[in-house]
């Protein structure tokens, strides 16, 4: 275990100034997230066009450094992208967070990848792997229309 | 009281925790175990298992003698009038579902009030939710201070002559409030209203009375007491028992069976159907004899010192919030720090070999009252020392290091 590999400086930078913390115009998705087990809650907004792309992807809510940062980091990550390739993102988060495999995925960019794979030291702390995942499939939920909260006790992750 | 040799009785703290002697500052979830109460499970399973007040055999009458010993060493231990007054149950919660369900069921009727108070822990709240939803009772909560105090002032408010049972903590879990009980029965006691005391902080580090207190039931947590997980004691008036039905039902409750009736058995046994956590309930009479010899005045007094110390060093630190400031506090210390997620908190002061919990604490009424989702909270035991403070103060420090650099 190293702390330092946990709170690296791009986490706590998106932790402290979380980007695209906001309601944003004109969702036409959103869903609610819930850690029963910490009360945390996040509550994720999407625009989805009509070539299903993420057109804007927001959210608000409480948490640690952790949950909020992994958040923030999705929306930057994912905005623009899409759906089929945001999912991929998505499967491959949280592959890194669970069998520690590097990222897949070809579309992001150097910085993109590098931000991502900052929150790959979560991985050491299990307890913490589902302030990482809440707001990932918290997005899932808003995408796919699901009407019940994501819950990071009925997840697998 | 000499810690050291205290401390030296805890196998636990032989280990290293990421390589740092342990502080564990977690005893409110659990407490450590001694020696000898690990020793005991053991040498009961060794030398004298077998299931109890079933067979005649010599094993089966010698762990019987066993079981039944650690009920009147409890019995004792908090002065109840009878043996048959104390219930073991799985843990603290099966005994506080025991009261709501059981007295519920039989008078608790639409419209009918339950009073509890909004530092309960969910154990003392989700079960008079599930009479709400069954029978439509309504349940009040009387309001905590910004101390983090329950005033008797608010609880007589609220009684009326629908209330039909009083439920509340002797020590809150996370306020570290110590609750005015013995006046709340008394004042219960003058309109004919059971008192239900949810132990579970109380237990571990309050001298206890059952007689002098005067309560219809007290729910405690033996796992917090120094003793095996798997236990919870529920003390009951015997004419409660003798009037509730019965709760769960199996081989050990009955009296007699028949195809067309049944009958049950009197208390204590009607509320222990099936096989108990036996080993772990003769364990449990060692925890009891360890507190009796370190003597519970000497452990109130010694958790005191810690505890003021310990609020005194937190509040040095200016990010530090301290949630509640109870005139009279037990050994919790719930707090906040700025800018800091209690998670963050919990991970960083683990690096260091301190062991705290963070979150709701099972309490998310009060949270939602105090407005943050989630609180940091040390909590002390018998074997906690000012050094432990101090490297709970320092790892704080790095907190603030590592999240304000």
């Amino acid at each position: 275990m190293d702390l330092k590999e946990l709170y690296q400086e791009i986490i706590l930078d998106h932790g402290k100034n979380p980007r695209n913390k906001k309601k944003c115009k004109d969702f036409n998705k959103h869903a609610e997230g819930h850690n029963p087990l910490c009360g945390d809650k996040v509550h994720v907004f999407l625009k989805l066009n009509r070539e299903k792309k993420v057109e804007d992807i927001s959210f608000e809510g409480e948490g640690c450094a952790i949950s909020i940062a992994s958040a923030s980091i999705m929306t930057e990550t994912i905005k623009g992208k899409e759906f089929n390739i945001a999912k991929k993102i998505l499967e491959d988060f949280l592959n890194m967070l669970k069998e520690g495999s590097k990222l897949k995925i070809k579309s992001l960019s150097e910085d993109q990848n590098t931000t991502m794979m900052s929150l790959s030291g979560v991985k050491q702390f299990p307890m913490r792997v589902k302030c990482a995942t809440l707001a990932w499939h918290t997005f899932m939920h808003a995408a796919e229309e699901k009407k019940e909260t994501a819950n990071t006790e009925k997840v697998d992750g | 009281m000499d810690i050291k040799s205290i401390k030296s009785q805890f196998p636990i703290f032989k280990n290293k925790i990421n390589g740092k002697p342990l502080i564990y500052l977690d005893n409110a979830n659990s407490s450590q175990k001694p020696e000898r109460v690990i020793d005991r499970i053991s040498k009961f399973y060794s030398k004298e298992f077998s299931n109890i007040g079933r067979s005649v055999h010599t094993l089966a009458v010698t762990a019987t003698n066993r079981f039944e010993e650690t009920r009147d060493l409890v019995k004792k231990y908090i002065n109840a009038k009878a043996r048959e007054e104390i219930i073991f149950t799985k843990n603290a919660t099966e005994g506080m579902n025991l009261v709501a369900s059981t007295y519920g069921e039989k008078f608790i009727n639409k419209g009918d009030e339950i009073l509890i108070t909004e530092l309960e822990h969910h154990a003392n709240y989700v079960p008079w939710h599930f009479l709400r939803q069954k029978k439509g009772a309504v349940i009040k909560f009387a309001k905590c201070n910004d101390k983090g105090e329950v005033e008797i002032d608010e609880i007589k408010k609220l009684i009326t002559n629908k209330t039909k049972i009083i439920g509340i903590t002797h020590l809150s879990n996370v306020t570290g409030a110590i609750l005015p009980v013995k006046k709340i029965v008394d004042l219960a006691k003058t309109k004919k209203i059971p008192v239900l005391v949810d132990g579970c902080q109380g237990a571990p580090h309050l001298k206890l009375d059952m007689q002098e207190l005067d309560c219809d039931f007290y729910a405690m947590s033996c796992h917090k007491m120094y003793g095996p997980t798997g236990v919870g004691i529920l003390y009951a008036k015997k004419e409660w028992i003798d009037q509730l039905p019965p709760y769960q039902g199996g081989g050990g409750m009955i009296e007699d069976v028949k195809k067309d009736n049944i009958t049950f058995s009197g208390s204590p046994t009607k509320y222990e159907a099936g096989t108990l956590q036996t080993a772990e309930v003769v364990g449990f009479s060692e925890s009891i004899r360890f507190i009796q010899d370190v003597g519970i005045k000497n452990i109130m007094q010694h958790e005191k010192e810690i505890t003021e110390y310990g609020v005194q060093e937190l509040k040095k630190n200016n990010s530090v919030k301290i949630i509640g400031d109870p005139k009279n506090r037990g050994s919790i210390i719930s707090f906040t720090i700025k800018g800091i997620h209690p998670h963050d908190i919990a991970t960083i002061l683990d690096e260091d070999g301190v062991a705290i919990r963070a979150g709701h604490h099972c309490c998310q009424i009060l949270h939602e009252k105090i407005g943050v989702t989630a609180t940091a909270r040390a909590s002390l035991g018998v074997y906690n020392s000012k050094e432990d403070i101090d490297v709970l103060s320092n790892a704080i420090k790095k907190c603030n290091k590592i999240f304000n650099k």
